[in-house]
């Protein structure tokens, strides 16, 4: 495949020594002149110096038949033109954007950016699962669909705690997928089954209710969850 | 009219005054609150200090209730996003936009924003007041041959 990467700093590099040892044609494009030596230096002649988002740079780095056009500078306006107009002036088939704040995941996925990465998301996220003491972690975020996997660990004043599955008042659209008792024994659940002290619930729900579910499990909470960014 | 301007320049900072004259509800938003001296002693709008590409931001001055957006910082890729996000995230119904690159100002028109590129019209501005007199050349200076 021949990509283009936007921005040859810390992540433009790596990722573009990645995707060379994978052996894809790459192009980096960078405007700053030292960052330009240190990668031809380090991965040869593929390198670009030049405004990723300038029609004559684009026309240079023949963005009409690259397969993919990653923006990772470290703003985020630059990141969403570039990809924009990758898209509509040269018809590129996939863009990706690099995003430093999370919140900008929707608007750039309605403005027609196929995929976006936060590093900022993905280490809050990573926060979350680590905490153990936190009521309701998200594990993934189903993308496009507003579902997401949640785990929930049933603390031991939980109302839930025996009571049968079918006996619990889950919001619309929730259902319990996966439970793993205390000794980490997985069961996927039936109606019957029972919920112990100490069981960690993994549920389905939508971004929307997730709350509900908590509530319904847990009881409430004076915090809420460190949230990574939602669809 | 409810009119939030982004970017408290020279430009932004005359039309603020502008529409604060024909006295409409202005908001003049600039990341730099020093820019701010370049609106007239009498402008009777709001300062709001913050980045307008910030979602949090631009909720917080209230571009959820203005009637109009308008973006003029330096930055070209910074007004296309902020435009778009005033009208696509904040349901803004006029959102005008400054573009300085021609070939980008083209493509967002064409994406139906409602684009200005001042290279453009500069450039014809000065190209007409070139051609108010035809364009000749200057007489040979007195004593040169031919």
């Amino acid at each position: 495949m021949y990509i283009i990467v936007v921005g040859g700093g810390k992540v433009g590099y790596y990722l573009a020594k990645e995707l060379v040892e994978d052996g894809h044609e790459v192009l980096v494009i960078e405007k700053d002149g030292a960052k330009c030596e240190r990668i031809a230096d380090e991965l040869g002649d593929i390198v670009l110096r030049g405004d990723g988002c300038e029609a004559s740079t684009m026309e240079m780095a023949g963005y009409g038949r690259a397969d993919m056009v990653i923006a990772v500078t470290g703003g985020d306006e630059d990141n969403l033109v570039t990809c924009q107009v990758a898209k509509v002036k040269f018809n590129v088939p996939r863009t990706v954007a690099r995003i430093n704040n999370p919140k900008n995941e929707e608007i750039f996925k309605r403005l027609g950016i196929d995929t976006t990465v936060s590093a900022t998301a993905a280490i809050l996220a990573q926060i979350e699962q680590e905490l153990p003491t936190h009521p309701l972690i998200r594990l993934l975020t189903m993308k496009g669909s507003g579902l997401e996997i949640v785990e929930v660990k049933v603390p031991p004043n939980s109302t839930v705690v025996g009571k049968r599955i079918r006996d619990l008042l889950l919001p619309q659209q929730s259902l319990i997928a996966l439970i793993i008792d205390e000794e980490g024994v997985p069961r996927v659940p039936s109606g019957d089954t029972v919920i112990q002290v100490g069981d960690r619930v993994v549920a389905v729900t939508r971004t929307e209710t997730e709350d509900a579910l908590r509530t319904v499990l847990v009881g409430p909470v004076a915090y809420g969850p460190i949230s990574a960014p939602s669809p | 009219m409810k009119v939030v301007i982004m970017g408290c320049g020279r430009v932004g900072a005359s039309l603020a005054a502008m529409l604060d004259q024909e006295g409409h509800d202005v908001t003049v938003l600039d990341i730099n609150a020093d820019a701010f001296r370049r609106l007239p002693p009498e402008f009777k709008g709001k300062r709001q200090v913050g980045n307008g590409i910030d979602q949090d931001v631009l909720a917080r001055i209230g571009v959820g209730e203005a009637d109009a957006f308008v973006v003029v910082t330096q930055g070209d890729n910074r007004n296309v996003m902020a435009a778009q996000m005033a009208k696509h995230l904040f349901g803004v119904p006029r959102v005008v936009c400054r573009i300085y690159d021609p070939i980008r100002e083209e493509i967002y028109h064409g994406l139906g924003l409602e684009t200005i590129s001042p290279t453009l019209v500069g450039a014809r501005l000065l190209k007409e007041a070139l051609e108010k007199e035809p364009l000749a050349r200057r007489p040979a200076p007195a004593g040169s041959e031919g």
